[in-house]
């Protein structure tokens, strides 16, 4: 089983050369410390950035450079600033490559909620609707269960939608799926994990073809 | 040269009132008007609706005009860090609208730009399409969203000369330049405030066109919201 660094590390391994990146909070965030280095890649804040470098040295934080978490951070050479609405023409645009988020559910027709519990305090899409509703490319991060035990990965959300039909693979504690015509198609176990621990942990469609190898990280 | 200088922020917030809808540059508390919000503080104007990235914290940003129960409504994509904000949104004394950021963003710039609406894949099957009309376009599916009126757009630049020219920095650029001109009147207050002539017309970033009034601001505290740091290795 992994854990949350386990599932930055091999979500990393999805990042290819030469593409533009968007990280959500949480989880996503920790992919930037795993990406190969020998590869070219630009990391895209919907603030208004690109070619985010690492969180500035004691003392030189810049309040006027920040990520989409309100974080200091800095900018690495060839890095750019814009406005929001050129953000957004990146990623509604799609023209950034590749999309990592979290989420509290997702079906398996691809459709994901991570916005809203009702009955809570609700803060807000930010700008999870735009990154889903356009990027080709969309990996969720995201534990298998929630705290419940109760499967994320269902037949239909329950809650609120972010966007319909848009996830194209799902990286857990437990396994790597690719989001299917017909199901979620189990393609990796994390070390230590059955197929049978995984089928016990979906709730939506799981397609098991052949044997389905343990993940390298 | 049209001169669009005031003398102060008072003069620069001249004909602001009560049950105005007013845009707010700023993501989290980076770039955000600081010296318009003090003065709308002082000014007491009130049932205003907000139409902003964030509501600010408790004690800054937009959170100094929730405190005194200003805002009315406020129109936003993401409202977290903020007690206040979220006592007054369940008693349901504070009405909120939340839009994707790119709505948000895309909505400034319609009405900046002359277009009544403008159609996004933003949210489309998810409640925030509820009750808007939807088209398909080449196979896929978008959602009507209408051009904001607003009577004032407060925004913050770096640097600006009196003719109106805006230079922003860094990330604190986020939705002021979509909100210059998205307004009846657009306010902008920078850091520095230079002769005619010694900003570089090559670096303009919002040219005097789009702005009203510009001044000086008194102060920029400039908070940050999450210091993240790593150690020197």
């Amino acid at each position: 089983m992994l854990d949350k660094t386990g599932i930055a590390k091999r979500i990393a391994k999805e990042v290819k050369d030469g593409y533009y990146v968007n990280l959500g909070i949480g989880i996503p965030t920790l992919v930037a410390n795993y990406v190969r280095n020998d590869i070219e890649v630009e990391f895209q804040s919907e603030n208004g950035v690109l070619g985010m470098g690492p969180f500035p040295i004691e003392g030189e934080e810049d309040p006027d450079i920040i990520n989409a978490g309100k974080q200091t951070i800095t900018t690495l050479p060839g890095a750019s600033f814009f406005d929001s609405a050129m953000s957004f023409s990146m990623i509604r645009g799609q023209h950034v490559d590749l999309t990592i988020l979290g989420a509290m559910e997702v079906a398996e027709n691809g459709d994901i909620a991570n916005w809203k519990i009702p009955g809570r305090m609700v803060k807000g899409m930010g700008g999870a609707m735009d990154l889903v509703a356009s990027a080709e490319n969309i990996i969720v991060a995201m534990m298998h269960t929630n705290k419940r035990g109760e499967s994320k990965l269902l037949k239909k959300c329950s809650l609120p939608l972010t966007g319909v039909g848009c996830v194209k693979k799902v990286v857990t504690n437990l396994a790597v799926l690719e989001v299917t015509k017909s199901g979620f198609k189990l393609l990796e176990r994390a070390p230590g994990v059955t197929v049978e621990n995984i089928k016990n942990a979906t709730e939506g469609t799981l397609i098991i073809e052949g044997t389905i190898p343990e993940m390298t990280l | 040269m049209i001169n669009k200088k005031v003398a102060n922020v008072q003069e620069a917030l001249t004909g602001v009132e009560d049950n105005m809808t007013f845009m707010l540059g700023g993501f989290g508390l980076s770039g955000i008007p600081e010296n318009a919000i003090a003065e709308l503080v002082k000014l007491g104007v009130k049932g205003l609706t907000c139409i902003s990235n964030n509501a600010g914290i408790d004690d800054f940003g937009l959170g100094l005009l929730l405190q005194k129960h200003q805002i009315k409504k406020m129109i936003s994509s993401y409202v977290g860090e903020n007690d206040e904000f979220e006592q007054q949104m369940l008693s349901g004394e504070l009405d909120v609208e939340l839009i994707p950021q790119g709505t948000l963003a895309e909505r400034c710039r319609a009405a900046q730009a002359g277009f009544p609406a403008i159609y996004t894949p933003a949210g489309f099957g998810t409640e925030v399409a509820e009750g808007k009309e939807t088209r398909e376009f080449n196979g896929k599916m978008y959602v009507l969203e209408h051009a904001f009126q607003a009577d004032f757009a407060f925004v913050k630049a770096w640097k600006g000369d009196d003719a109106g020219n805006l230079i922003f920095k860094g990330t604190a650029r986020n939705f002021n330049p979509n909100m210059c001109g998205a307004a009846k009147i657009t306010v902008a207050e920078v850091e520095e405030l230079v002769p005619l002539g010694s900003l570089d017309p090559n670096q303009i970033h919002i040219p005097g066109i789009f702005v009203q009034r510009i001044f000086q601001g008194q102060t920029f505290e400039k908070r940050i919201e999450q210091r993240t740091v790593r150690k020197r290795s």
